[in-house]
Protein backbone atom coordinates (compact mmCIF):
# COMPACT_ATOMS: atom_id res chain seq x y z
CA UNK A 1 0.00 0.00 0.00
CA UNK A 2 1.29 2.88 -0.67
CA UNK A 3 2.08 5.99 1.43
CA UNK A 4 -1.37 8.54 2.28
CA UNK A 5 -2.02 11.35 0.80
CA UNK A 6 -1.62 14.49 2.91
CA UNK A 7 -5.25 16.47 1.92
CA UNK A 8 -6.18 19.51 2.96
CA UNK A 9 -9.95 21.22 2.77
CA UNK A 10 -10.95 24.51 3.95
CA UNK A 11 -13.96 26.35 4.04
CA UNK A 12 -12.87 30.33 2.19
CA UNK A 13 -16.33 31.68 1.82
CA UNK A 14 -18.67 29.70 0.24
CA UNK A 15 -16.02 27.47 -1.63
CA UNK A 16 -14.03 24.65 -0.48
CA UNK A 17 -10.01 25.04 -1.27
CA UNK A 18 -8.73 21.61 -1.92
CA UNK A 19 -4.89 20.54 -1.97
CA UNK A 20 -3.79 17.02 -2.09
CA UNK A 21 -0.51 15.80 -2.12
CA UNK A 22 0.25 12.75 -3.10
CA UNK A 23 2.88 10.32 -2.79
CA UNK A 24 3.97 8.65 -5.87
CA UNK A 25 7.40 8.00 -7.96
CA UNK A 26 5.82 9.23 -10.97
CA UNK A 27 8.62 7.00 -13.20
CA UNK A 28 8.17 8.38 -17.19
CA UNK A 29 9.49 5.03 -18.95
CA UNK A 30 11.67 6.83 -20.46
CA UNK A 31 14.28 7.12 -18.20
CA UNK A 32 17.10 4.14 -17.97
CA UNK A 33 18.80 2.84 -14.40
CA UNK A 34 22.05 2.52 -14.23
CA UNK A 35 22.70 -1.03 -16.26
CA UNK A 36 20.98 0.98 -19.34
CA UNK A 37 17.81 -0.45 -18.80
CA UNK A 38 14.49 1.50 -19.55
CA UNK A 39 12.67 1.72 -15.98
CA UNK A 40 9.22 1.17 -16.68
CA UNK A 41 6.54 3.65 -16.49
CA UNK A 42 4.76 3.85 -13.34
CA UNK A 43 2.17 6.78 -12.43
CA UNK A 44 -0.84 7.75 -11.28
CA UNK A 45 -3.53 7.42 -14.10
CA UNK A 46 -6.50 8.53 -12.85
CA UNK A 47 -7.77 10.86 -9.89
CA UNK A 48 -11.28 11.09 -8.50
CA UNK A 49 -12.27 13.49 -5.97
CA UNK A 50 -15.66 13.02 -3.95
CA UNK A 51 -17.73 15.69 -1.50
CA UNK A 52 -20.51 13.71 0.30
CA UNK A 53 -20.79 11.18 -2.13
CA UNK A 54 -20.74 13.89 -5.56
CA UNK A 55 -17.62 14.03 -7.64
CA UNK A 56 -15.71 17.39 -7.35
CA UNK A 57 -13.37 16.13 -9.87
CA UNK A 58 -11.57 13.74 -11.67
CA UNK A 59 -8.87 14.01 -13.65
CA UNK A 60 -6.79 11.49 -15.93
CA UNK A 61 -3.13 11.79 -15.66
CA UNK A 62 -0.10 11.08 -17.50
CA UNK A 63 3.76 10.32 -16.84
CA UNK A 64 4.62 13.70 -17.61
CA UNK A 65 2.95 15.09 -14.07
CA UNK A 66 5.76 15.16 -11.42
CA UNK A 67 6.93 12.87 -8.79
CA UNK A 68 4.55 13.42 -5.49
CA UNK A 69 2.46 15.18 -7.47
CA UNK A 70 0.34 18.62 -6.16
CA UNK A 71 -3.37 19.04 -6.95
CA UNK A 72 -5.50 22.03 -6.03
CA UNK A 73 -9.00 22.52 -6.96
CA UNK A 74 -11.92 24.43 -5.64
CA UNK A 75 -15.82 23.65 -5.10
CA UNK A 76 -19.03 25.00 -3.68
CA UNK A 77 -21.59 23.34 -1.83
CA UNK A 78 -20.13 21.68 1.47
CA UNK A 79 -19.73 23.19 4.76
CA UNK A 80 -17.42 22.58 7.24
CA UNK A 81 -17.08 19.11 8.44
CA UNK A 82 -18.04 17.60 5.61
CA UNK A 83 -16.09 14.67 4.34
CA UNK A 84 -14.21 15.01 0.87
CA UNK A 85 -12.77 11.45 -0.08
CA UNK A 86 -9.43 11.31 -2.95
CA UNK A 87 -8.55 8.32 -4.74
CA UNK A 88 -6.11 7.45 -7.13
CA UNK A 89 -5.31 4.62 -8.94
CA UNK A 90 -1.81 3.86 -11.06
CA UNK A 91 -0.91 1.95 -14.26
CA UNK A 92 -0.45 -1.15 -11.79
CA UNK A 93 -3.84 -0.80 -10.40
CA UNK A 94 -2.87 -0.02 -7.14
CA UNK A 95 -5.11 2.04 -5.28
CA UNK A 96 -5.26 4.55 -2.38
CA UNK A 97 -7.75 6.54 -1.28
CA UNK A 98 -8.07 8.94 1.94
CA UNK A 99 -10.40 11.46 3.52
CA UNK A 100 -10.65 14.82 5.28
CA UNK A 101 -13.14 16.64 6.74
CA UNK A 102 -13.65 20.14 5.85
CA UNK A 103 -12.24 22.97 8.12
CA UNK A 104 -12.93 26.46 8.48
CA UNK A 105 -10.58 28.78 7.38
CA UNK A 106 -8.37 29.60 10.30
CA UNK B 1 -15.85 -19.60 -28.18
CA UNK B 2 -17.35 -19.77 -31.72
CA UNK B 3 -16.72 -17.35 -34.51
CA UNK B 4 -20.34 -15.52 -34.46
CA UNK B 5 -19.83 -15.46 -30.72
CA UNK B 6 -16.45 -13.77 -31.23
CA UNK B 7 -17.82 -11.65 -33.77
CA UNK B 8 -20.73 -10.61 -31.28
CA UNK B 9 -18.32 -9.55 -28.32
CA UNK B 10 -15.70 -7.29 -30.32
CA UNK B 11 -19.23 -5.87 -32.25
CA UNK B 12 -20.30 -4.85 -28.37
CA UNK B 13 -16.76 -3.34 -27.67
CA UNK B 14 -17.42 -0.75 -30.69
CA UNK B 15 -20.79 -0.08 -30.36
CA UNK B 16 -19.88 0.67 -26.69
CA UNK B 17 -16.73 3.15 -27.86
CA UNK B 18 -18.97 4.30 -30.62
CA UNK B 19 -21.72 5.44 -27.95
CA UNK B 20 -19.04 7.09 -25.41
CA UNK B 21 -17.31 8.70 -28.62
CA UNK B 22 -20.78 10.02 -29.47
CA UNK B 23 -21.22 11.13 -26.15
CA UNK B 24 -24.46 9.06 -25.48
CA UNK B 25 -22.65 7.57 -21.92
CA UNK B 26 -22.33 10.66 -19.68
CA UNK B 27 -18.74 11.97 -19.71
CA UNK B 28 -18.44 11.35 -16.11
CA UNK B 29 -18.70 7.65 -16.03
CA UNK B 30 -16.62 7.43 -19.36
CA UNK B 31 -13.77 9.54 -17.60
CA UNK B 32 -14.18 8.07 -14.11
CA UNK B 33 -13.66 4.44 -16.05
CA UNK B 34 -11.57 4.62 -19.29
CA UNK B 35 -7.77 6.11 -19.80
CA UNK B 36 -7.74 8.40 -22.81
CA UNK B 37 -4.79 6.49 -23.79
CA UNK B 38 -4.72 7.76 -27.83
CA UNK B 39 -5.01 11.47 -25.96
CA UNK B 40 -2.07 10.33 -23.96
CA UNK B 41 -0.33 9.37 -26.81
CA UNK B 42 -0.83 12.36 -29.10
CA UNK B 43 2.50 14.61 -30.09
CA UNK B 44 0.44 17.98 -30.68
CA UNK B 45 -2.01 20.10 -30.09
CA UNK B 46 -4.49 19.07 -32.49
CA UNK B 47 -3.58 15.30 -32.34
CA UNK B 48 -4.63 15.31 -28.28
CA UNK B 49 -8.08 17.52 -29.43
CA UNK B 50 -8.40 15.10 -32.47
CA UNK B 51 -8.19 12.20 -29.88
CA UNK B 52 -10.35 13.84 -27.40
CA UNK B 53 -13.05 13.62 -29.74
CA UNK B 54 -13.11 17.66 -31.01
CA UNK B 55 -12.38 18.64 -34.50
CA UNK B 56 -9.99 21.88 -33.68
CA UNK B 57 -9.39 23.80 -30.95
CA UNK B 58 -9.63 27.88 -31.57
CA UNK B 59 -7.21 30.48 -29.18
CA UNK B 60 -9.03 32.03 -26.42
CA UNK B 61 -8.14 34.80 -24.45
CA UNK B 62 -10.71 33.79 -21.53
CA UNK B 63 -8.41 30.69 -20.86
CA UNK B 64 -5.79 31.79 -18.71
CA UNK B 65 -2.32 30.36 -16.72
CA UNK B 66 -2.14 31.32 -12.87
CA UNK B 67 1.06 30.58 -11.98
CA UNK B 68 3.11 28.82 -14.39
CA UNK B 69 6.78 30.43 -14.14
CA UNK B 70 8.24 32.11 -17.48
CA UNK B 71 11.85 30.44 -16.44
CA UNK B 72 11.80 27.08 -14.68
CA UNK B 73 14.95 26.09 -13.46
CA UNK B 74 14.40 22.29 -12.43
CA UNK B 75 11.93 21.06 -15.27
CA UNK B 76 11.03 17.86 -13.18
CA UNK B 77 8.73 19.93 -10.90
CA UNK B 78 7.02 23.07 -12.73
CA UNK B 79 3.77 24.77 -11.22
CA UNK B 80 1.09 25.04 -14.00
CA UNK B 81 -2.26 26.19 -13.42
CA UNK B 82 -5.08 26.61 -15.51
CA UNK B 83 -8.44 28.90 -15.61
CA UNK B 84 -11.16 28.74 -17.84
CA UNK B 85 -13.73 32.10 -17.75
CA UNK B 86 -15.16 30.13 -20.84
CA UNK B 87 -19.65 29.09 -19.09
CA UNK B 88 -20.06 25.50 -19.13
CA UNK B 89 -16.15 24.40 -19.12
CA UNK B 90 -15.88 20.70 -18.88
CA UNK B 91 -12.35 19.96 -19.01
CA UNK B 92 -9.11 21.63 -18.34
CA UNK B 93 -6.06 19.85 -19.87
CA UNK B 94 -2.65 20.71 -19.48
CA UNK B 95 -0.01 19.71 -22.49
CA UNK B 96 3.28 20.03 -22.55
CA UNK B 97 4.52 20.88 -26.59
CA UNK B 98 8.25 18.81 -26.69
CA UNK B 99 7.46 16.17 -24.07
CA UNK B 100 7.49 12.39 -25.74
CA UNK B 101 3.73 12.73 -24.95
CA UNK B 102 2.13 16.10 -25.27
CA UNK B 103 -0.60 15.56 -22.70
CA UNK B 104 -0.02 15.65 -19.28
CA UNK B 105 -3.44 15.89 -17.93
CA UNK B 106 -7.04 16.45 -17.97
CA UNK B 107 -9.26 17.39 -15.37
CA UNK B 108 -12.85 17.17 -15.71
CA UNK B 109 -15.11 19.89 -14.02
CA UNK B 110 -18.16 18.71 -13.24
CA UNK B 111 -21.22 21.83 -11.87
CA UNK B 112 -20.33 23.25 -8.97
CA UNK B 113 -16.53 23.13 -9.15
CA UNK B 114 -14.35 25.91 -10.21
CA UNK B 115 -12.81 25.56 -13.24
CA UNK B 116 -9.12 26.32 -12.32
CA UNK B 117 -6.96 23.29 -11.58
CA UNK B 118 -3.21 23.73 -10.94
CA UNK B 119 -0.37 20.83 -10.19
CA UNK B 120 2.85 20.30 -11.10
CA UNK B 121 4.47 18.84 -14.33
CA UNK B 122 7.65 17.63 -16.02
CA UNK B 123 9.49 19.26 -18.90
CA UNK B 124 12.37 17.94 -20.74
CA UNK B 125 13.08 20.61 -22.68
CA UNK B 126 12.06 24.35 -22.85
CA UNK B 127 8.27 24.23 -25.05
CA UNK B 128 5.14 26.14 -25.47
CA UNK B 129 2.53 24.91 -23.05
CA UNK B 130 -0.71 24.84 -23.50
CA UNK B 131 -4.12 24.78 -21.37
CA UNK B 132 -6.86 23.28 -23.41
CA UNK B 133 -10.35 24.18 -22.45
CA UNK B 134 -13.62 22.02 -23.21
CA UNK B 135 -16.66 24.23 -23.21
CA UNK B 136 -20.01 23.13 -24.11
CA UNK B 137 -18.62 20.88 -26.86
CA UNK B 138 -15.92 23.26 -28.72
CA UNK B 139 -12.09 23.45 -27.57
CA UNK B 140 -10.22 26.37 -26.36
CA UNK B 141 -6.61 27.12 -25.73
CA UNK B 142 -3.80 29.29 -24.17
CA UNK B 143 -0.26 29.08 -24.82
CA UNK B 144 2.70 29.94 -23.09
CA UNK B 145 6.43 29.45 -23.58
CA UNK B 146 8.04 28.31 -20.59
CA UNK B 147 12.46 28.34 -20.44
CA UNK B 148 13.49 25.02 -18.41
CA UNK B 149 17.01 25.53 -18.01
CA UNK B 150 17.10 21.76 -16.55
CA UNK B 151 15.58 18.93 -18.20
CA UNK B 152 13.19 16.80 -16.02
CA UNK B 153 12.93 13.88 -18.33
CA UNK B 154 15.44 11.31 -19.42
CA UNK B 155 18.62 11.57 -16.53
Amino acid sequence: MADPMRIRAQLMGDKVDVRVLMAHEMETGQRKDAAGKVVPAWFIQSVNATCNGKTVLSAQWGPSISKNPTLAFRFSGAKVGDKVVVTWVDNRGEKRADEVAITAAS
Amino acid sequence: MNRRDALKASGGTVVMALAASAGLIKPEFADAQEWNKNAFDGKSLNEVVKAMGGATATESKDVSFVNAPDIAENGAVVPIGATSKIPKTESISILVEKNPSALSATFSIPDGTEPTVSTRVKMGQTSNIYALVKADGKYFYAVKEVKVTLGGCGG
